[in-house]
């Protein structure tokens, strides 16, 4: 096998990769997932409100 | 109790505290640098015939100094926060964290100490000598441990894609920093490289560009992806984008480099290669541009009020233009005409100061409260000044940079009919001499900025604590 031919499959590899990434990403099977982890930004703020709430309450 | 237990753990702030103030710090002194040189370019003499003080001394100084003491200690405090505040668990080890801080802190002291006095190996970004090299890679293990084990005992069952982000460009700069630093030592402060001709070249530029793409994009990118979101109040605008945005970005900017090595030694094809994965480029950079700057759909007045968001989202603007400028300029043609003139420096600096430098900004306006103990910065309407002065001065020394850079090509291309060149060198100079003084003014608009945000920060910092920003009975409400 030359360069070319490697550099060709090694094409095809990434270019399959890809549009695996794309599906996987963008199935809805995994919307769920993903909308929970994009509110991972907020999710310990949440706990931080509850303990100054508990706190005032006792 | 059992709910107070669900409070926040105990997250090691105190590293994200000593790399934020060091942020600032390093900022003011390398574009105060920055500024030094723009001046010595349009009035010579202020080298004061000093060896150390000469355009050629100072100007690694400076990138260093912007680069990895200004973006560096950025980074390693917003990657320190971001992976615990979304792994929800402190930091690994706390020992290897104030290891990254002091070792972090002696690197750029010893380059603030080497590249005045000449000691250099020479290298675009990478200029320390070996023995800094070595303290670099080492701090740069330990961060890369730190960071990675943060995530193996996270309590989220998701990892977050700003450490996806952050955690790509720590691997990147260590596989490049020890890639392009190979080298053959002579002495204690001298070496050279291992790599020879059009290889070494080769190598550089790969560091160099990789630098570009994974340092100054995916780690600030990292930023972005918890920032923005925060700031704003709502989750990212496409999760699934973020995704995609990770994959095709850090596959794609390896291949880069040679766009900087146009019309070189370097093989005809690996040029147009380089050229080709620079174009291409452009679709992942736009595409994260498009998911920050949407994030704030539905939410758009908030950029009325908030100067912090301003920054942020005008940061991602000029991502956004220097990612479509960066693309053009590495098709062979058009590179003709840019290489070797002011336009690379104004490109450089639309996206070191315009992005990098604004988003940096606005993260540490966002995490000095927190980690202070503050609801609010001390002023919102300084940070509605310094947002002016960095705009303003970014696009002053923008504009001026692409005037006299297109002047330099045209000039320097412009041949007679008898095949002699129209214009010598100094003519051009001549000509660029104005321009140079507009950039001075826009490097002296910002490194205003940036001492009245070190004067809000000191404030904020030393004050009571919850002396300033909204009343809690008001956000509840």
């Amino acid at each position: 096998m030359d360069q070319g031919v490697i550099g060709s499959i090694f094409t095809v590899i990434v270019f399959v990769a890809f549009i695996g990434i794309v599906f996987w990403a963008f199935s809805s099977r995994n919307k769920a997932k993903f909308d929970e982890a994009a509110n991972l930004v907020f999710a310990d703020e949440e706990d931080k409100k509850n303990a100054k709430d508990n706190k005032q309450e006792s | 109790m059992s709910e107070i237990s669900q409070a926040q753990p105990d997250y090691n702030y105190k590293v994200v505290r000593q790399f934020t103030v060091m942020t600032i710090i390093w900022g003011i002194i390398g574009m105060t640098v920055g500024v030094l040189l723009a001046a010595q370019l349009f009035a010579p003499a202020l080298n004061f015939d000093l060896p150390w003080l000469t355009y050629s001394r100072l100007r690694p100084l400076h990138t260093n100094a912007v680069i990895f003491a200004f973006g560096g200690c950025a980074l390693f405090a917003t990657s320190y926060y971001i992976v615990q505040r979304t792994c929800q668990v402190r930091l690994f080890s706390d020992k290897l964290a104030a290891f990254t801080f002091w070792g972090w802190q002696v690197v750029i002291l010893s380059a603030v100490v080497t590249l005045p006095l000449g000691i250099t190996g020479g290298k675009e970004y990478a200029e320390l000598e070996w023995p800094i090299d070595i303290l670099i890679a080492l701090v740069w293990v330990a961060y890369i441990i730190n960071f990675f084990g943060t995530m193996v005992i996270r309590k989220t069952s998701h990892i977050y894609v700003a450490n996806w982000f952050l955690g790509a460009f720590m691997l990147t700069v260590a596989v490049l920093h020890i890639g392009n630093s190979m080298a053959i030592p002579l002495s204690f402060t001298k070496s050279y490289s291992l790599y020879a001709g059009a290889v070494d070249a080769m190598m550089q530029w790969w560091y160099g560009h990789n630098a570009v793409g994974f340092f100054l994009t995916a780690g600030f990118l990292g930023m972005m992806y918890y920032f923005v979101p925060k700031q704003a109040g709502r989750p990212v605008y496409s999760y699934r984008l973020s995704i995609v945005h990770f994959w095709a970005l850090i596959s794609l900017y390896i291949w880069a480099g040679p766009h900087h090595l146009h019309y070189t030694a370097l093989p005809d094809w690996t040029q147009s290669l380089g050229m080709v994965m620079s174009l291409i480029l452009f679709v992942p950079s736009w595409g994260g541009m498009i998911n920050g700057i949407m994030t704030l759909s539905g939410a758009w007045h908030k950029l009325r009020t908030d100067p912090v968001l301003r920054f942020l989202i005008v940061s991602l603007s000029f991502y956004g233009m220097s990612t479509f400028e960066g693309p053009m300029m590495s098709i062979k043609t058009v590179n003709a005409l840019s290489h070797y003139t002011d336009w690379t420096v104004g490109h450089v600096h639309s996206g070191a100061l315009g992005w990098v430098a604004m988003v940096s900004i606005g993260s540490v306006y966002h995490l000095i409260p927190v980690l202070f103990g503050q609801r609010g910065m001390y002023s919102t309407s300084l940070i509605n000044v310094h947002f002016w002065l960095t705009t303003i001065g970014v696009v002053l020394y923008i504009v001026a940079m692409w005037i006299s850079g297109v002047l330099q090509g045209l000039m320097w291309r412009a041949v007679n009919p008898d095949g002699t060149l129209t214009y010598s060198f100094v003519e051009s100079l001549e000509a660029s001499k104005p321009f140079y003084i507009v950039r001075f003014i826009g490097g002296v608009f910002i490194v205003v900025g940036m001492l009245i945000m070190a004067y809000n920060a000191y404030k904020t910092i030393r004050a009571p604590k919850e002396s300033f920003g909204p009343e809690p009975e008001a956000q509840a409400a």
